[in-house]
């Protein structure tokens, strides 16, 4: 068959492993598991309009960031003075983030961090809203209406929970070839691709991709988990469609569809590939 | 006792790649179990060379964070026993891979592969430092031009100084040289190197030499490894070095020209 399945793959998103899967003794399961968690960046811990600031970013979308688990990134306070750490975790929670830990703090700030009941994070990879090889960036073009705003806070990842019916979810449109070795992700929206994807690249959404050039590369939909997403392209000559985490590749793709435009969606745990006419 | 055997070569172009498929399935063919990786994260290349990549789902890459499995990413290769390929990422570059998370792969691999050739790329930053730290034996690919030579000399002392062995003071790793697209007629006309010359600046056992041919572009573009080739003197030259790789004493060929008849020689000119 073409498909198959294992729960504990996640071939994307930005992670943290918590454990490995321990060998011996079998009474206690303690599995290792991926997540996605929000990264909020603190410049200055004394500026007094940051939480203002902060409730403004929330009040754009309030139920993305409800009770989102946060990382706090330490890297611009290497050598600020010591702040008060459970006092910052109070006020984070006051606009509904649950802060759970920090990133490239210094040794005293981890101890600290760790005293005020949080963990210390290693940095994790930033998720995969756009990143190339060689990091240019021009080919994308992503209307986020809240691209311009104050720069000192900084959301780099999704939360937990995708939300696919989000009623902020927005298309992300591609409108230049999408070269080998690129990643271009859709965070809780379409993919909207209008020229060729290059094998070797890889196209990810939370909702459906649509390919108006060759499709050459992968594409993945539903990355979420959303079973209802699509794949649309107008030539197939993919090196792995997916959706929703089930997967074929070239090989398990029938010769005749090859070139073709088609839809691939998901009948049950199967992977459906179908003409489009 | 399983080895890890990297080819390395300092310098781009030389055959890397080539003669990373070709030595895998040399040695699978003669009933080894061999499994050779892809370490060029970011330009992978042996996929296409094997002829896999139409099956490529998980990769090196996603083993060494976790995200899969080793047997989820090995591929086994459809037309030789004994042989797997693990691919590399296309979209990560070479700061994902971790001497740690390497090592950790390999020692997997050694349970159940007698070798595993490291695929490693080109330079002496860290994805070929990657590829060489845990060599057992090395095979230094050269072509004979002074570039190419000056490269390998180079490489030659990182892997005497950086390796794990030297790093732990073991026995050192065993370099083997494999002269690569070698050209008889160019040699005898002075524009190549000869391979005397090779050796005395390199001072390495000589393992084979493969002689310049189309058959090697032709077998890459195919994804078949040219050693499948038995009618090619590539494939034929690079089953010698596999063989005298595996201890067994043969000949070097393909060191003089081929000596044409009169009527060929008439034929070559008006070509």
């Amino acid at each position: 068959m073409g498909w198959r399945k294992d729960a504990n793959i996640k071939m994307t998103s930005a992670t943290q492993a918590v454990l490995d899967e321990p060998r011996d003794p079998p009474a206690i399961q303690i599995r290792g598991a991926s997540y996605t968690l929000l990264v909020l960046e603190l410049p200055d811990p004394k500026d007094q309009t940051f939480y203002s600031r902060l409730a403004d970013k929330i009040g754009q979308a309030p139920n993305f960031y409800r009770f989102a688990p946060v990382v706090v990134d330490l890297k611009d306070l290497a050598d600020a003075p010591p702040f008060n750490m459970a006092e910052m975790g109070r006020r984070l929670r006051q606009h509904s983030l649950i802060p759970i830990g920090v990133q490239n703090g210094t040794p005293e700030q981890n101890k600290v961090a760790v005293d005020a009941g949080w963990t210390v994070f290693r940095e994790g990879r930033p998720s995969l809203v756009e990143v190339g090889a060689d990091g240019d960036k021009r080919t994308v073009e992503t209307p986020d209406p809240q691209a311009e705003d104050t720069p000192a806070i900084e959301t780099q990842a999704p939360p937990a929970v995708a939300d696919s019916d989000s009623p902020d979810a927005t298309a992300m449109v591609i409108t230049q070839p999408v070269r080998s070795g690129r990643q271009v992700y859709a965070h809780q929206g379409d993919l909207v691709v209008l020229a060729t994807a290059s094998p070797g690249a890889e196209l990810l959404a939370d909702g459906h991709i649509h390919v108006y050039g060759t499709l050459r590369g992968r594409a993945l939909a539903g990355v979420s988990g959303d079973t209802r997403a699509r794949i649309f392209c107008r030539s197939l000559e993919a090196e792995l469609v997916s959706v929703a985490g089930y997967w074929r590749v070239r090989d398990d793709i029938p010769e005749d569809l090859i070139g073709q435009p088609v839809q691939i969606f998901l009948k049950g745990e199967r992977v459906m590939i179908e003409p489009l006419s | 006792m399983s080895k890890i055997i990297t080819m390395t070569s300092g310098k781009g172009g030389v055959g890397k790649t080539t003669t990373a498929a070709a030595f895998a399935s040399g040695l699978a063919l003669q009933g080894h179990k061999t499994v050779v990786i892809d370490f060029d994260v970011g330009l992978r290349n042996l996929d296409l060379v094997m002829g896999c990549e139409r099956r490529v789902v998980f990769d090196f890459i996603n083993v060494i964070n976790g995200d899969a499995k080793l047997n989820q990413a090995l591929i086994k290769d459809k037309r030789v026993e004994n042989l797997a390929i693990l691919p590399t990422s296309q979209t990560r570059d070479k700061d994902a891979l971790t001497q740690k998370g390497v090592g950790k792969v390999l020692e997997q691999l050694k349970e159940d592969f007698d070798y595993i050739i490291c695929d490693s790329p080109a330079g002496i930053e860290k994805g070929a430092l990657m590829a060489l730290y845990h060599a057992d034996e090395a095979i230094i690919v050269t072509n004979p031009e002074v570039s190419s030579v000056r490269d390998s000399d180079r490489i030659l002392g990182v892997l005497q100084s950086r390796s794990r062995r030297a790093e732990e003071n073991l026995e050192p790793v065993k370099e083997h040289l494999l002269l690569t697209r070698y050209d008889a007629n160019r040699v005898e006309r002075g524009e190549m190197l000869k391979v005397d010359d090779v050796l005395e600046i390199l001072g390495i056992p000589l393992l084979g030499i493969i002689p310049e041919s189309q058959s090697v572009l032709k077998a890459s573009n195919v994804g078949q490894p040219v050693i499948l080739d038995t009618d090619s003197a590539a494939g034929r030259a690079y089953n010698d070095a596999v063989s005298r790789f595996l201890g067994e004493t043969i000949e070097h060929r393909f060191m003089k020209p081929e000596r044409r008849g009169l009527f060929q020689r008439l034929l070559w000119r008006t070509a």
